[in-house]
């Protein structure tokens, strides 16, 4: 083979492969620009402050639902982080315990589990009622339960990382000055690796704020400003779901709005904790 | 690190012993890492629970049906004669991921290569930063897209030009429906994408350089050495990133229930509107008319969460040597 | 030989007198983990307010012995330890010995610089009283000044006491380290090859500040480095593949060794 056909060849591949980049950016590029065109629309401050109208009437805004997704993510952050604070000290502390190995496995396993499945999950072991249920009906709780779950494992997952990257000589250190494990662990190692916890534990709501699937039959959906915990709740995902099926165009307009700004406060969150570890690591070049 | 001993010595009487009535603290540690335990294994005990609730809530249809609710076509919620069968579901989830893999694997892979061994690493981080976007964007907001751009593109252009040539063979034939398998299995494609770039990148990188020196040194071009001392290494690392995917296609609900035109029967066409089992559960779980139909629809969930669950677990087997021996500092 | 290039530490500081009794007593100490036996019948004496060196080649169980001092070694999975080591007349492996307890009196300073990330300076210092139920702040400011003051760091670091302790130089984290171990206000430090890390000028430092505080504690440190021991130590300690080889005066030993390998050793024949 002649070194011409060779190199031809070698560019043909590659440039199949740039073709490839520049075919999955279209869809990316479009995505974004009708995201913001449609989105940047709709946006008013009005918009962002006013809850559900009746179609047909002006000026309805999609408060209800930013409200319903934060009052959402604060209830499954309340239930995913302490678990996910214990699971995340054990698996990077408790090294020698055999129950370290299957729980990293089935925590692997969880994070793979489908967001619909969890909502049917949750139904039926809490939301429905008779049967062993809770019964809870469907409500803002039931919905957080559902969002921690998928939250758990990605925060234990991140939790263990931070804490693990604190090095086993910090523990003798503290040790040595007489310090119980347990606050050695507690006190000093966590606390040394709050940064990096935190880094996840946002990484992880950014991943979880968008999540439409295991609200469907848990927190249902309403029009309404959250109230009891044992309401049901909207949630911008959910809202938009429903807004994109309807006929109205009053309603997908309303859709696309509350897209971009879920897609912002997910960017944002996202960005701003990459910002925040990089200053705090390209900082004062502490420790790893 | 749990609770250390020092191992005791019977016979002699200067033991160093650490005996367990000596410490207060080292029973507030027991008690603290007790707690700890307990709290880490709530979580993979609902895991273990998932079977056991999903089943029961699917008893009363898996009772009725037994294993015809896989292969039954008939979906009939009248409540004199209700029947119920999954098998449209079934193949239409297997048919949107296995073309959405056939799609983005190829071009996942490509990527990969092209951003760590023929970008210049300016440009790797952009492309890893766009790669991470197009991860973050929320299944609903690709479903939005799907529903009022991918869509109309399809049945608008893309169809006629496929139809016109190629419709005499069913995939391409009638019918065409606004909203089809194929608008699904585009959008599945682009959402199951960064999983597989990132995990193939992880794969790439953790070759080692001198692979590829060797293969340059030997005269080797640039997509000669890809081929030779690449991509041979990387082969699990591609796999499982697939496999990955996979799990996350048959899995993904919101996009694709969006736009998959919820047809509930089998067609040769890609043009004809579909169902999967995600989308499926999606729309009718809320309005089930009865606890027959929450029950198929639940058995359907339990069917999905096996297979998913297996498919993930093959996928993290077929990692975990690649990250093992991966690139970390 | 090469003993005459070697700067001995001049006898009179040595406040070892046979008539003081000795602060530790080490006797028959043997320590390992799981089969690996580290530490073979070990038996031997510590002086008051005098440093001691534990010198000998990589792996030959010094880190080992001085962290069965303050059981740190019982920390690690798999120790074991038997035979007896007293202070001042009790046995820290006695039942009723609380590891923890013990620990307070005991202080370490390890071999790499390790203040605790994302603590400030004066945190470093604190954490110590503070986890241990010292709350009043005037009291938690006083003993941090003072710690840093007897570490020679204060001067450097009374203006960005809230800076993070990471963000100092190797030697002045080592000396963060002592003042750490100080502030819980211990009257035996362990120091594990404390130099190791840093560079001739911050070891030189150290030294100074170790034969400063060698007046009010009792100080017990490791180093592979003969010329070290010779320069600080009041008395050596040679240990070789976990047997103690010998033990005695530094200017002694390194001027007339009883023991062939301890001559070849400090004339520099084993690694």
């Amino acid at each position: 083979m002649s070194p011409v056909y060779r190199r031809w060849k070698s560019r043909l591949f590659l440039g199949l492969m740039g073709l490839a980049l520049l075919v999955c950016l279209v869809p990316l590029a479009s995505l974004l620009l009708t995201l913001v065109v449609k989105g940047g629309h709709v946006i008013s401050l009005r918009f962002l402050t006013a809850g559900w109208q009746p179609v047909g009437e002006r000026g309805g805004g999609i408060a209800h639902a930013i409200a319903g997704s934060l009052y959402l993510l604060g209830v499954a952050t309340l239930i995913a982080a302490p678990l996910g604070l214990a699971k995340g000290l054990f698996l990077a502390r408790g090294d020698r315990h055999w129950l370290t190995g299957p729980v990293r496995v089935l925590l692997d396993v969880m994070s793979g589990i489908p967001a619909i499945i969890v909502g049917v999950f949750v139904y039926t072991l809490v939301v429905r009622r008779g049967g062993f249920s809770l019964g809870t009906g469907f409500s803002l709780l039931a919905g957080g339960l559902a969002l921690a779950m998928i939250m758990l494992p990605i925060f234990a997952r991140t939790t263990e990382e931070a804490v693990r990257a604190i090095p086993p000589s910090v523990d003798e250190a503290g040790l040595a000055l007489g310090l119980p494990r347990r606050r050695v662990v507690l006190w000093i190692v966590l606390r040394s690796a709050v940064p990096a916890v935190l880094t996840g534990l946002f990484l992880a709501l950014a991943r979880v704020a968008g999540e439409a699937a295991p609200l469907l039959f848990t927190a249902f959906g309403s029009n309404a400003f959250p109230g009891s915990p044992l309401e049901p709740a909207g949630s911008l995902p959910q809202l938009l779901f429903e807004y994109a099926r309807q006929p109205f165009e009053e309603l997908v307009r309303q859709a696309w709005g509350a897209a971009l700004v879920l897609v912002a406060m997910i960017l944002a969150v996202r960005l701003l904790t990459h910002a925040y570890t990089r200053w705090r690591y390209g900082g004062h070049g502490g420790h790893a | 690190m749990l609770m250390t001993t020092v191992q005791l010595d019977g016979d002699q009487t200067e033991n160093l012993s650490c005996s367990a009535g000596a410490s207060r603290q080292a029973f507030g540690d027991r008690v603290f890492f007790a707690v700890l335990t307990g709290a880490s294994l709530i979580a993979p005990l609902i895991l273990l629970l998932f079977v056991a609730v999903l089943a029961y809530g699917a008893w009363p249809s898996i009772r009725e049906f037994g294993l015809s609710f896989l292969t039954s076509s008939v979906w009939e919620p009248n409540p004199e004669r209700e029947r119920y069968g999954a098998f449209p579901f079934i193949v239409g989830t297997l048919i949107s991921a296995t073309l959405a893999l056939a799609l983005a694997a190829p071009a996942g892979i490509g990527i990969a290569t092209l951003v760590n061994e023929v970008l210049p690493s300016r440009l790797r981080g952009t492309a890893r930063f766009l790669i991470e976007i197009l991860a973050t964007i929320p299944s609903v907001v690709y479903g939005l897209w799907g529903v009022f751009v991918l869509a109309p593109w399809v049945s608008g252009t893309l169809q006629p030009a496929l139809a016109k040539p190629l419709g005499f063979i069913p995939v391409f034939g009638p019918p065409y429906e606004p909203r089809n398998m194929l608008c699904a299995v585009l959008i599945l494609a682009i959402m199951v994408l960064p999983i597989i770039v990132s995990v193939s990148l992880d794969a790439i990188r953790s070759v080692p350089a001198s692979y590829r020196e060797a293969a340059l040194g030997l005269g080797a071009t640039r997509w000669e050495m890809v081929r030779i001392a690449v991509w041979p290494p990387a082969r699990s690392g591609f796999i499982g990133g697939c496999i990955l995917a996979l799990g996350r296609a048959l899995g993904e609900t919101m996009a694709v229930t969006m736009v998959i035109g919820n047809g509930r029967r089998i067609s040769a066409s890609l043009f004809a509107a579909s169902d999967t089992v995600a989308s499926t559960i999606a729309n009718q779980f809320a309005e089930a008319p009865s606890d027959l139909f929450t029950a198929a629809l639940i058995e359907m969930a339990l069917l999905l969460f096996v297979v998913t669950l297996s498919v993930n677990v093959i996928a993290r087997w077929l990692i975990r040597p690649a990250a093992r021996t991966g690139a970390r500092p | 030989m090469n003993l005459m290039e070697t700067n001995l530490k001049p006898p009179a500081s040595t406040p070892a007198s046979p008539a003081r009794p000795p602060r530790i007593v080490v006797d028959r100490l043997e320590a390992g983990f799981g089969r690996h036996q580290v530490l073979r019948s070990v038996s031997l004496d510590l002086p008051d307010r005098a440093i001691t060196a534990v010198m000998g080649p990589s792996g030959c169980g010094k880190s080992t012995f001085i962290r069965c001092i303050n059981r740190l070694h019982d920390e690690v999975p798999g120790a074991w330890a038997r035979g007896s080591i007293a202070v001042d007349g009790q046995d820290l492996y006695a039942p009723s010995v609380d590891p923890v307890q013990l620990r307070r009196r005991i202080g370490m300073v390890f071999q790499r610089p390790n203040p605790f990330p994302t603590f400030s300076i004066y945190d470093n210092v604190a954490v110590g009283l503070r986890l241990n139920g010292t709350r009043k702040r005037a009291i938690l400011d006083e003993r941090v000044e003072q710690s840093l003051r007897r570490a020679a760091l204060w001067d450097e670091v009374k203006d960005r006491l809230d800076k993070p302790g990471t963000g100092l130089s190797g030697g002045q984290q080592q000396r963060l380290c002592i003042a750490r171990a100080l502030a819980v206000e211990p009257e035996i430090l362990l120091l594990d090859e404390p130099c190791s890390a840093l560079d001739p000028v911050a070891t030189e430092r150290i030294e100074e500040l170790l034969l400063d505080l060698e007046r009010d504690y009792t100080l017990v440190m490791v180093t592979h480095n003969i010329q070290q021991a010779a320069r600080v130590a009041d008395r050596t300690v040679f240990l070789l593949l976990g047997e103690l080889v010998e033990v005695g005066q530094t200017s002694d030993m390194f001027t007339n060794p009883k023991d062939p390998r301890t001559e070849s050793f400090i004339s520099g024949r084993f690694g």
